[in-house]
């Protein structure tokens, strides 16, 4: 059977208009994992915004679980890459960004003043003098105490290092455990690591020591350790290896702890597990050398263009839209974080605020996390390391040599 | 007229050969399949293994990979992770065999015709059916410090509770012990089946000869488990070799890396969050191939040997 010709006209003509009208609303694909509940709020209104703003866009999200992701990734970017996807600064995004798989946007940060806007995050966001990513957040580490079982024992909150250990003596005698972690995941004997080191030798010498400059086997680096050997294992939650971070939370919550050395993201579990802004307390890493120059540790999260996207423009409009103050500072308010934009302001919550003042006062520097600063690979034997040696501290020996071997090996190239 | 047309007419090439090719069109899907699920990847992944490759690949379908020849291997050699993942593979080998007597053992508890049977057969069954992601956390969970039945159960009893998953001399054992609650369901099923077929009358004869107990199993009926043994043994050694569920969710092959098998090995240096060393993955994945071959080599040729009529 055959059409006729003014069938087949008519046919051809229909398509057509039924095409030109589907492609007056652009689609914008932007993967992320922020799944949780507030993280879901504030990108649901960050999105929202963008939509109203620019009609003809319509932005099509795919969420992922938060460890899926770090997976899925390294599928996606190479077999169907988004416009538009969530990650982290510094090394992570490193071997991305070597692959190819990420564009450069370096042009969105000249064209809309963000080296001065974003400048606290540009370092992070910067591979070769050229700019990758928005960073939209960062959040504060530093210690959450349990202010009940400060008062139970009779001791005030430490400014010194020293301070600490006096009380971590107290708390021994009345069998609360000083400091408590949860190191099943790795991640967390990191950040007490980083801040020992940043206490003891400063962010310079730690940012040489996480690029791989720096012998793992150099003297100073076992200074740290020797500062850790003070409280471990004897002041750590026991058995902290089997501990996932959220159970070693609820150590704390119940008072069986009494300071966590953890991320701001982890007041939303401990206030949930009962604590309240009353009992729940916050202070920076004591001071270990007077003469060091205060550094913390603020990660941050952000958002790419993917080298194979197929909307360009829109991404980069989008990019531009996420740096901007005004949607920076909603977003944090909802996440409970701080917005990297200078010119943002800062949510209400007292941990926000202790954390904008803690970083807004800090001159030395700020470090990305042991995992973001360091080589992906170096990073993960360098977290086993820290977590053989705060279960057996005998081993430090053994533990530098091996770190030393494959630094030798890893940043040979 | 038709009859006469088909007996002068010479048979068609289809009708002759049909008996010899009838078998290879039936196989011809499968092996297909076969060929490029598993063999093509097989030898894609002993290439990939003389490479130094991040595993990304640039939109344009660049990489960055370098050839290293033999280079992996030698790293491989020397690394300390690599021969505690042999090592523990080791352990995994000869300790999952315990699910073969042990199964044994339940089936043998099990063959009885008591009322209700059934129901203990299927509840001894159950812990085959779970996933093993299900085992891995409920395991977890048991030996967990502080809330673990299992720790409390020793603190109880010791007054100093031990937390296996933490301790790395333990970790290993009580991942194994997860392993063998389903597997020695399973090898109770085989031997369950095994045991419905022993000839009866071979057991009744041995009876009227004196054998009971421990004689009449190892001399009359072990044998004729043959079969079932067979299949409970290699099914253990490769499950043992393969062990991956359990590992990544009860320790993620900590502590500090003490439960690491060469399979989880592999996973971490090629796909994890923080492994980009396809190349190294890979060269771990072709050890682990070479040791399963050696093993299935010997059960194919068993096999082959039973088939040809010889066992």
């Amino acid at each position: 059977m055959h059409l006729k010709t003014s069938a087949t006209i008519a046919l051809t003509v229909a398509l057509l208009a039924g095409t030109s009208a589907l492609a007056q609303q652009r689609t914008l694909v932007f993967n992320h994992y922020m799944v949780q509940p507030a993280p879901m709020e504030a990108i649901n209104a960050a999105i929202a915004a963008f939509e109203a703003e620019y009609p003809d866009i319509d932005v099509v999200e795919n969420t992922f679980d938060p460890e899926g992701y770090k997976t899925s990734i390294r599928n996606f970017l190479s077999a169907d890459p988004p416009d538009v996807f969530q990650w982290m600064a510094g090394n992570r995004m490193a071997p991305f960004v070597n692959a190819g798989q990420v564009m450069d946007i370096s042009d969105v940060w000249a064209e809309n003043g963000l080296t001065e806007q974003l400048a606290s995050g540009m370092a992070s966001m910067s591979i070769d003098g050229a700019q990758y990513g928005i960073p939209y957040s960062y959040y504060q580490w530093g210690i959450y105490y349990n202010r009940d079982a400060y008062a139970a024992v009779g001791a005030t909150v430490p400014t010194t290092w020293d301070e600490f250990l006096a009380n971590c003596a107290l708390f021994l005698a009345a069998d609360i455990d000083c400091l408590t972690t949860g190191t099943s995941a790795l991640w967390p004997a990191a950040g007490i690591f980083d801040y020992l080191n940043l206490r003891t030798n400063g962010y310079e010498f730690h940012s040489e020591l996480t690029a791989g400059l720096i012998p793992w086997t150099d003297d100073r680096v076992r200074a740290t350790f020797a500062e850790w050997a003070k409280i471990v294992p004897q002041y750590v939650t026991e058995n902290h290896a089997a501990l996932d971070w959220q159970d070693a939370a609820a150590l704390l919550v119940q008072g069986k702890a009494a300071n966590y050395v953890m991320g701001n993201f982890a007041v939303s579990v401990f206030l949930d597990g009962g604590m309240t802004t009353d009992n729940l307390g916050f202070m920076a890493f004591p001071t270990i050398n007077p003469d060091v120059v205060r550094a913390e540790e603020a990660p941050t999260d952000a958002v790419f263009v993917a080298a194979g996207a197929t909307n360009v423009a829109d991404a980069k409009l989008f990019m531009a839209f996420m740096a901007r103050p005004d949607i920076q500072t909603q977003m944090n308010i909802t996440l409970g974080q701080l917005p990297v934009n200078a010119m943002a302001t800062v949510g209400d919550d007292p941990y926000i605020q202790a954390g904008f003042e803690l970083l807004s006062t800090t001159t030395g520097g700020i470090a990305q996390f042991f995992d973001r600063d360091a080589d992906a690979e170096m990073a993960k034997l360098g977290m086993e390391g820290f977590q053989e040696f705060m279960v057996l501290p005998e081993n430090l020996d053994d533990i530098l040599t091996r770190l030393e071997e494959a630094r030798q090996r890893i940043y040979a190239q | 007229m038709a009859q006469a047309a088909s007996e002068t007419r010479p048979k068609g090439w289809w009708r002759s050969n049909q008996q010899t090719i009838t078998p290879w069109l039936f196989l011809f899907p499968g092996m297909v399949f076969f060929g490029l699920y598993v063999i093509w990847p097989i030898f894609q992944s002993i290439w990939i293994s003389f490479y130094d490759w991040d595993g990304l690949r640039a939109p344009d379908g660049s990489t960055n990979a370098t050839w290293i020849g033999l280079g992996n291997y030698a790293e491989l050699w020397g690394d300390r992770a690599f021969v505690t993942s042999l090592w523990n593979n080791l352990w995994w080998l000869v300790l999952y065999l315990l699910a073969v007597p042990g199964g044994l053992a339940i089936a043998i508890f099990l063959n009885q015709t008591v009322r209700g049977i059934r129901l203990y057969k299927s509840l001894f069954f159950f812990p085959f059916v779970l996933s093993q992601v299900v085992v891995g956390l409920m395991f977890a969970w048991f030996y967990a410090p502080n809330f673990g039945l299992f720790y409390n159960l020793i603190e109880w009893v010791t007054g100093d509770g031990v937390a296996v998953l933490a301790n790395p001399k333990l970790a290993t054992f009580g991942i194994i012990a997860a392993g063998l609650w389903p597997q020695v369901a399973y090898c109770m099923i085989l031997y369950l089946t095994g045991l419905n077929n022993v000839a009866p009358d071979q057991v009744e004869a041995a009876r009227l000869d004196g054998a009971k107990g421990w004689r009449m199993l190892w001399f009359v009926i072990l044998p004729q488990l043959r079969p079932a043994t067979f299949i409970a043994v290699v099914v253990t050694v490769i499950g043992a070799l393969r062990s991956f569920d359990l590992v990544s969710i009860m320790t993620s092959g900590g502590p500090f890396g003490s439960t690491r098998v060469l399979s989880y090995y592999m996973y971490e240096q090629a796909l994890s969050e923080y492994g980009y060393r396809m190349g190294y993955g890979a060269s771990i994945a072709v050890v682990l191939f070479m040791i399963m071959m050696v093993f299935i080599s010997g059960f194919i040729f068993k096999m082959i040997r039973d088939e040809r009529g010889l066992g």
